[in-house]
């Protein structure tokens, strides 16, 4: 369900850009967010705040790929394999991974606590092999230190209920020429799990 | 070392907010410029700097500015943070490290061409530089250098910060644009070109990340100043993203002109070659560029002497491959970025790199033919030039790049079933299936 929340938001964006058809992308990140990822029913709620057909909505959600069409684990693991990463070792690392977790690069655990993938070059050329762990990056990973970062997961996930934290997307709450904007509210602080 | 100019005290603390950028002479060019200059004269203060795009074109900024197309429509600027081109990570450490100083150059660029809504389009994945760009734009906004009546000027200015969801294609300024209107990101057709018809039908000026990250320097210092960077024909510095088989990786700027192997080499910069290992290629400007051999090192790097030596300088991503690495698996790596990020609109380019991704593979199992070499040759043949948008010519670059170097390699995969070099040199020679 797409909280009536959520549907104010998707409003409020359209009223930001000169024409409302370009809230698409930051609504489908609303959407996404609160059910973690895009359902009918998410795709419904952006056509009808934006004026759009769910088809129309739907045509664009499936071009771009950070729109996930199937539920994502907890823990969504994205490893660049991408021509420095490569050259720095991470087909290891994704190796290394898939043995770990039981999952081939592109699944999800059967309890959808993780999910891999590979993903192209993810702008870190420097500090290769990287990976993303829900949008954050992790830099010049090893094999042990991937070790090591699995033991915190499986802890974290054991301590508490998780909520997954991509917390940007709408872009700022700017709306006609000249209103300061207030903090939006995923500008707060993201709740940290129990230590 | 040379006085830098875009990462400028790029890893002082506190210089990502508002106050921190402000004790290093931040919103101080934006000041200048709306007391002392008129817009058309920041767009000649710019065309005289000499600074050209650094995005990959490398078409003069503003040269591009003063297209815009005269009318009565409103004017749009976008700045393009999609940064994914493989080897370059410049923009990811401009946005996150010193965001002000992208917001003041996208206000000052607005100013200079009339703009009055611009958009910062962040990629997808790069969600703390979304962050970063997002707080800067609300702080801008608080102190008054974004809004109405700027700093007591009369010139409006609205900033949107809008995130990408994860599409290589939308780096091309067309389709960053298609993105941008809520549609999916295929390129459009050229002409017309945006500075007469762009983002909502009106005329836009499209720009990278660094383009409008070096527009308060020069507005401050003066286009002299910047001039004196670099060569000839190109002008000021430019950040080089080095990665790949070099002992320090990382972001360097540099003048325009610096050869390669300072670069590279140097103690300052890359600090050699991982390992003391040689050089087998150097990609200059993002795997978008053809590659060049390890003879080519003391090309200077600047836009015309790559050129001269048969690439691009790109986007400043230089990626060093060691005499170590297969060059067919390195090539079928970059093919496999191509057939994925293909948006699918023109056939040459779908099926294209998809074929170049089969042929590559076959290869590179030692199942392929000799005649399979000059086939992928041919396919590059059929998409260079006949693509609609640059990806399609960007993903025939390694290819042929590499066929013309490294024939030999490619030929001992057919002979000898397995790889010269590398761990698939170690292999049993395939069989023919």
């Amino acid at each position: 369900m797409i909280s009536e929340q959520s549907k104010q938001r998707m409003r409020d964006l359209v009223s930001r850009y000169p024409l409302a058809r370009s809230a698409v992308m930051p609504a489908l990140y609303i959407a996404q967010r609160e059910e973690g990822h895009l359902t009918q029913k998410g795709m419904q709620a952006v056509a009808e705040a934006i004026g759009l057909t769910v088809n129309d909505v739907e045509s664009v959600a499936t071009f771009y790929t950070m729109y996930y069409q199937q539920p994502e684990g907890k823990k969504q693991i994205k490893v660049c394999n991408s021509i420095s990463c490569y050259l720095r070792g991470c087909d290891r690392l994704v190796q290394h991974l898939e043995e770990r977790l039981g999952i081939k690069a592109g699944e999800t655990t059967p309890v959808g606590n993780y999910t891999l993938r590979t993903v192209e070059c993810l702008a870190s050329c420097g500090t290769a092999p990287v990976l993303q762990v829900n949008d954050e990056f992790v830099e010049n990973v090893t094999p042990a230190m991937l070790d090591v970062l699995i033991e915190g997961w499986e802890r974290e996930l054991k301590a508490r209920k998780f909520e997954p934290d991509t917390a940007v997307g709408e872009g700022n709450s700017v709306g006609e020429i000249g209103r300061r904007p207030t903090p939006p509210w995923w500008f707060l602080p993201i709740p940290q799990p129990p230590r | 070392m040379p006085e830098l100019i875009v990462t400028k005290d790029i890893d002082a603390p506190g210089l990502d907010t508002l106050e921190g950028y402000r004790q290093y002479a931040g919103y101080q060019a934006l000041e200048k410029a709306l007391k002392e200059y008129q817009p058309d004269e920041l767009i000649e203060l710019v065309k005289k700097s000499g600074l050209r795009g650094r995005g990959g074109a490398g078409f003069p900024t503003g040269l591009k500015w003063s297209f815009l197309a005269k009318n009565d429509k409103t004017r749009y600027l976008c700045c393009n943070c999609d940064e994914s081109e493989p080897g370059t990570f410049k923009d990811r450490m401009l946005m996150e490290k010193n965001p002000h100083q992208l917001v003041e150059g996208v206000i000052l660029t607005s100013y200079a061409c009339r703009v009055s809504v611009a958009f910062i389009y962040v990629r997808g994945e790069l969600a703390h530089a979304a962050r970063q760009v997002q707080r800067a734009i609300e702080e801008a906004y608080a102190a008054g250098y974004i809004g109405k009546n700027i700093l007591g000027s009369g010139f409006d200015l609205d900033v949107i910060m809008h995130r990408g969801a994860g599409a290589y294609i939308c780096g091309e300024e067309s389709a960053l644009m298609e993105s941008l209107e809520g549609r999916r990101g295929y390129p459009r057709l050229k002409p017309p070109f945006p500075a007469a018809i762009g983002l909502y039908g009106g005329p836009t000026v499209i720009n990278n990340c660094e383009t409008l990250c070096t527009i308060p320097a020069i507005v401050r210092n003066g286009a002299e100043w910047y001039a004196s960077f670099g060569t000839e024909k190109s002008k000021g510095t430019r950040v080089f993203c080095l990665s790949g088989h070099v002992k320090r990786p990382g972001n360097y700027e540099l003048p325009l002109g610096t050869p390669l192997r300072t670069l590279i080499y140097d103690e300052q910069y890359g600090g050699g070659i991982l390992g003391d290992k040689q050089i087998k290629a150097i990609i200059p400007g993002g795997s978008s560029t053809p590659m060049l051999g390890a003879d080519k090192l003391d090309t200077p790097l600047d836009f015309e002497a790559v050129a001269a030596a048969g690439s691009m300088l790109g986007s400043g991503g230089v990626v060093v491959i060691d005499e170590d690495t297969c060059i067919v698996d390195a090539v079928l790596r970059m093919s496999d970025f191509y057939r994925d990020e293909s948006c699918g609109k023109c056939t040459p380019c779908r099926e294209g790199t998809f074929w170049m991704v089969q042929l590559l593979e076959r290869l590179e199992r030692g199942h392929g033919k000799l005649r399979d070499i000059d086939l992928l040759m041919d396919v590059c043949d059929n998409m260079y030039g006949r693509v609609f948008c640059p990806l399609g010519d960007a993903a025939t670059s390694p290819v042929t790049s590499s066929i013309k170097l490294f024939r030999d390699e490619y030929e001992y995969h057919v002979r000898a079933g397995r790889c010269l070099v590398g761990p698939g040199a170690h292999r049993a020679p395939a069989t023919t299936p």
